[in-house]
């Protein structure tokens, strides 16, 4: 049976913005992929809006490249927006 | 849920007897549903499945609340949805012959229940118009989720027809061993021409034509014929059975037949 092919999952929920990855499955095809995503994973009312794509189609970056890619970032403190005074009048951000 | 004395001009048993057997279908095909769970062929469908047997024993749970307040207000005391489901003897469900079939293989599961959700859902869309506001609430409650249960039967069908040799061999055999089951679900009887001309029922015979174009789009769709047969098998919503509810009765109602209002 498991000659389907493997679907990642994103549910975009109730209160969120943007959709997030919850899991995987298996299903035929895009649309037995939706249906099963919708019984897989919004059982409890988790979500308004589903996307899936297929496991294959989905390019990821080498856990080995993680040093050059990642760690640059590590020494630019200057990038965070924490050197500004907020003034009064803008309220919480 | 509301008082059901503004019901006034219908037949009160009518009403009962009439309500359980919409409670019937739905708990006793949730129930065959849940018997795949464990079985399934993918995980996938097993919590699908699953699912749509929860959707249907809740349903099943509000019409027999209802019909139990029915009773209530013409023999002065009713049973609860509890005592209605695990308290009854074969002889006194009222669900279609349909429903009490055993799941049989995938296919045949599959066929049973785009039949019936075909069926479940027309008179679903016609109940959420009834006269009773309690019965317009549950209907228009459930056929949100029937909508779904027929997408999904009729897509496997569609799959299973147009897939492989085999499926398709399997699809239509399924379809032809239930066919005879089918007929009793445009039977009408005086119950439902008491509540139809009350305002409160629905046009059950009225749904065969629907019905039929319906199916006929969805086996040409699949490349499957339509089954033949010019007989059906009938009797179970007046309470003749095949010999396979009592196999399920005794399983689902064990628990409260050996420890009567045992508490989870």
């Amino acid at each position: 049976m498991n000659e389907w092919p493997l679907w990642e999952v994103f549910i975009r929920s109730q209160q969120g913005l943007a959709h997030k990855h919850v899991g995987s499955l298996h299903a035929p095809d895009a649309a037995m992929a939706i249906n099963n995503a919708r019984d897989v994973y919004t059982r409890r009312n988790e979500g308004i809006s589903i996307w899936v794509v297929k496991s294959t189609d989905i390019t990821a970056s080498s856990p080995d490249a993680k040093g050059p890619l990642f760690e640059p970032a590590d020494s630019k403190v200057y990038r965070h927006p924490t050197f500004y005074k907020i003034p009064d009048e803008v309220g919480p951000i | 849920m509301g008082q059901v004395s503004d019901t006034a001009p219908v037949d009160a048993q009518a009403l009962f007897e009439y309500l359980l057997r919409l409670g019937d279908n739905d708990l006793i095909l949730g129930h065959r549903l849940s018997e795949w769970c464990g079985h399934a062929p993918v995980l996938e469908e097993e919590l699908a499945l699953s699912n749509i047997a929860l959707d249907l024993i809740g349903q099943a749970q509000l019409w027999l609340e209802l019909a139990g307040e029915v009773e209530t207000s013409f023999q002065g005391s009713g049973r609860n949805a509890d005592q209605l489901a695990y308290r009854r003897d074969v002889a006194e469900f009222r669900n279609l012959l349909l429903v009490e079939q055993p799941n049989g293989n995938f296919a045949d599961t599959m066929a049973r229940q785009f039949y019936f959700d075909l069926w479940h859902y027309l008179l679903l869309e016609q109940l959420s118009t009834s006269h009773k506001p309690q019965i317009a609430a549950i209907a228009g409650k459930s056929v949100k989720e029937v909508r779904y249960h027929l997408e999904r039967s009729s897509d496997w069908v569609i799959r299973l027809g147009d897939g492989t040799e085999l499926s398709h061999q399997r699809m239509q055999q399924a379809l032809d061993e239930f066919w005879i089951f089918t007929g009793e679900l445009f039977m009408t009887d005086a119950v439902d021409q008491t509540l139809l001309t009350a305002g409160i029922g629905a046009d059950i015979a009225g749904l065969r034509q629907p019905w039929r174009e319906q199916l006929e789009a969805v086996l040409a769709e699949a490349g499957l014929v339509m089954p033949q047969a010019d007989w059906s098998r009938r009797g179970g919503k007046q309470g003749t059975h095949s010999e396979h509810l009592g196999y399920l009765l005794a399983e689902m109602q064990f628990l409260q037949r050996a420890y009567p209002d045992a508490r989870w």
